[in-house]
């Protein structure tokens, strides 16, 4: 075969490569590269107001503000991530986003994914009826936008339509009513438990999958020897869906660390209250585009995107060399 | 049922110690109702905001409030929230542009990584490996984070406020998935099919053509991942699309925004979002989660 391959100059290699590589070149690695570069450089702030406001956004002004100021950058080497880290202004902001960003998940984490395991344990039993209806139908918001996901919540968490709150009262927990997602306090977990129940089911589905492919055997003579459902689950099912855990956490974390729509869309530009539901997305979207009277800054916004890619690489790394090593040699 | 007595009674022991028996068998048929329960419930809590936000959209603002859990028969029916969406926003024009943007993205993922697959896995050349390395980057690396030279590229390309801008930076951010599965596959096609299409005179070109529908499976399951992000993306659409581009996401986030106090408009235009998306996955349901199930295994 590779002799018949090599006969001419492999033209068709090139051909078969080319159109892929360019356009994944030109729009995805080149962009990330440069905004890593551009982090490194400085663009007088022009005192022009950015037009965006919330959710009422005329993109082509900001797209001119950008091209008249990327002109003349200057190489400024670090001093951007010393104003990000060490400038009150910025490091403050920074801090809070990162922080709300830990807990964000955390919240996913701790819920999100132990909850996906079980509803996935449920979802494998032997002989359960209904298994297809229930997994389409408890899948079925993930499959739309965060951006409806967001606005159903905000709406059924509305006082004045109440329905969160009288489900609450009709359980007679209406004692524990609160402003939502207008308190400091319940805001970020509110929010956070939200994109938990938007999200769950793809989890859910990785931890069906695992489960499904233990063999049957292993299980019915655990069951025969008289081992309780949750000894199964802890000694037989839980060590062997161990690599699913580590991509779940990983993606979790990618995807917690890149999150902004869900914010945006219930909590606004400014992430209410206080900027205390603000995260890493929602920051680098209101320094890079500019929000009311405040103008965006692109280099800013480049600097605080490659803080969250050193955190997301980070991420990645410590799953590839931390967890899937130690997998494979506990798993021989 | 007998199934199951039959694997819990596999010999006579079980017989023999009856008590102990139905006693298990009683506990696992109260554990199968739990099952049931705990999945009724997690269900309900599922689909409640979906059904509460379909139903009260065809309700006055008066009933929405009063009456929120009553299905809209006779009088209570009404179509206002939608004639408002209609007539405020320009929902024709965003269901094209999400129409187009998603169906230009798939067709040019699908096309052009299944190229560079079939390259990849079929020719043994000089920096293969390091290839596929550069093109699985960005399956783990968000592209969004080059979102402000996204923006400079597309400014300077004159792409932006353009469908092309959008499937363009879709195409690029979804192809390293769809070249990462597709050259799976791509290599478990049997070598002998192609090696007798090349004795045969066929080019290289007429044997990718060749292989295509014996990959169709993986093809499909490309198409099922990329076409939710690429519909559901707030994002890039706020970022660089125009007035006249504006995608149903985004315009259903504006629309939503401005009609706050309007709860049959924004109830209507949430519905109408939900709905193109909602009847795609009752239709493809299986093999998307079929996709997912089977993806994570091979991973």
């Amino acid at each position: 075969m590779q002799r018949i391959a090599r006969k001419a100059f492999p033209t068709h290699i090139f051909v078969f490569l080319l159109p892929a590589i360019i356009i994944y070149t030109l729009f995805m690695i080149y962009p990330l590269f440069d905004s890593l570069r551009l982090s490194f450089y400085d663009q007088s702030v022009i005192n022009q107001p950015a037009t965006g406001n919330l959710l009422n956004i005329q993109a082509p002004n900001f797209l001119a503000l950008v091209a008249t100021r990327t002109s003349q950058p200057i190489f400024v080497g670090l001093d951007n991530f010393h104003t990000l880290l060490g400038d009150p202004n910025w490091a403050g902001q920074f801090k809070n986003a990162l922080g709300n960003n830990f807990v964000f998940f955390s919240i996913h984490m701790l819920v999100q994914n132990p909850l996906a395991l079980f509803l996935a344990t449920l979802l494998t039993a032997k002989f359960l009826r209904g298994r297809a209806i229930y997994r389409t139908l408890i899948f079925a918001p993930t499959t739309l936008s965060v951006v409806i996901i967001g606005f159903i919540w905000k709406l059924l968490l509305n006082q004045n339509w109440g329905i969160v709150d009288g489900f609450l009262k009709g359980i007679g927990l209406g004692a524990l009513i609160q402003p939502w997602l207008g308190s400091d306090i319940t805001a970020l977990p509110v929010v956070s438990l939200i994109s938990v129940w938007q999200w769950v089911a793809l989890p859910m589905v990785l931890f069906m999958a695992a489960l499904v492919s233990i063999p049957e055997e292993l299980l019915e003579a655990a069951r025969v020897d008289g081992a309780s459902a949750w000894r199964i689950f802890t000694e037989i099912k839980f060590p062997l869906v161990l690599p699913t855990v580590g991509i779940v956490g990983v993606l979790t974390f990618v995807g917690n660390f890149n999150a902004f729509d869900l914010i945006y869309t219930m909590q606004g530009l400014l992430a209410t209250p206080n900027y205390h539901t603000d995260i890493l997305g929602t920051f680098f979207f209101r320094t890079f585009y500019g929000f009311q009277l405040k103008s965006g800054n692109p280099t800013m916004g480049t600097t605080i995107a490659a803080m969250m890619f050193l955190i997301i690489l980070t991420g990645v790394l410590i799953y590839m060399f931390g967890w899937q090593r130690r997998i494979a040699r506990i798993q021989g | 049922m007998s199934s199951i007595d039959a694997a819990a009674s596999p010999s006579g022991a079980s017989r023999a110690t009856g008590s102990v028996y139905e006693r298990w068998q009683l506990g696992h048929k109260l554990s199968g109702i739990g099952i049931h329960v705990v999945l009724l419930a997690y269900t309900t809590l599922a689909m409640f905001p979906i059904l509460i936000t379909a139903i009260n959209s065809f309700k006055k603002q008066g009933d929405i409030f009063g009456q929120p859990y009553t299905i809209p028969t006779g009088s209570m029916f009404t179509m206002i929230g939608y004639q408002t969406v209609f007539k405020r926003a320009d929902v024709l024009s965003y269901f094209s542009n999400s129409l187009i943007i998603t169906l230009g993205s798939i067709g040019l993922s699908l096309l052009l990584g299944s190229m560079a697959a079939f390259a990849l896995s079929e020719y043994k050349f000089r920096g293969n490996t390091l290839l596929g390395l550069y093109m699985a980057l960005g399956i783990m690396i968000p592209i969004r984070l080059g979102t402000v030279s996204i923006v400079r590229l597309s400014s300077t390309l004159g792409l932006t406020g353009t469908l092309q801008g959008l499937i363009l930076i879709y195409v690029a951010q979804n192809l390293p998935l769809a070249i990462f599965i597709l050259t799976q596959f791509f290599s478990e096609v049997p070598i002998d099919l192609k090696d007798a299409a090349r004795i045969d005179g066929a080019s290289e070109y007429w044997v990718y053509r060749l292989v295509i529908p014996l990959v169709r499976q993986a093809l499909f399951s490309v198409t099922v991942f990329i076409m939710i992000p690429v519909w559901n993306d707030l994002w890039f659409p706020l970022i660089i699309s125009s007035d006249s581009t504006r995608t149903i996401t985004l315009g259903v986030a504006k629309f939503a925004g401005e009609f706050q106090t309007d709860y049959s408009a924004q109830l209507a235009a949430l519905t109408l979002a939900m709905l193109p998306v909602l009847v795609i996955y009752a239709i493809f349901s299986r093999q998307l989660i079929k996709g997912l199930m089977t993806g994570a295994v091979k991973a």
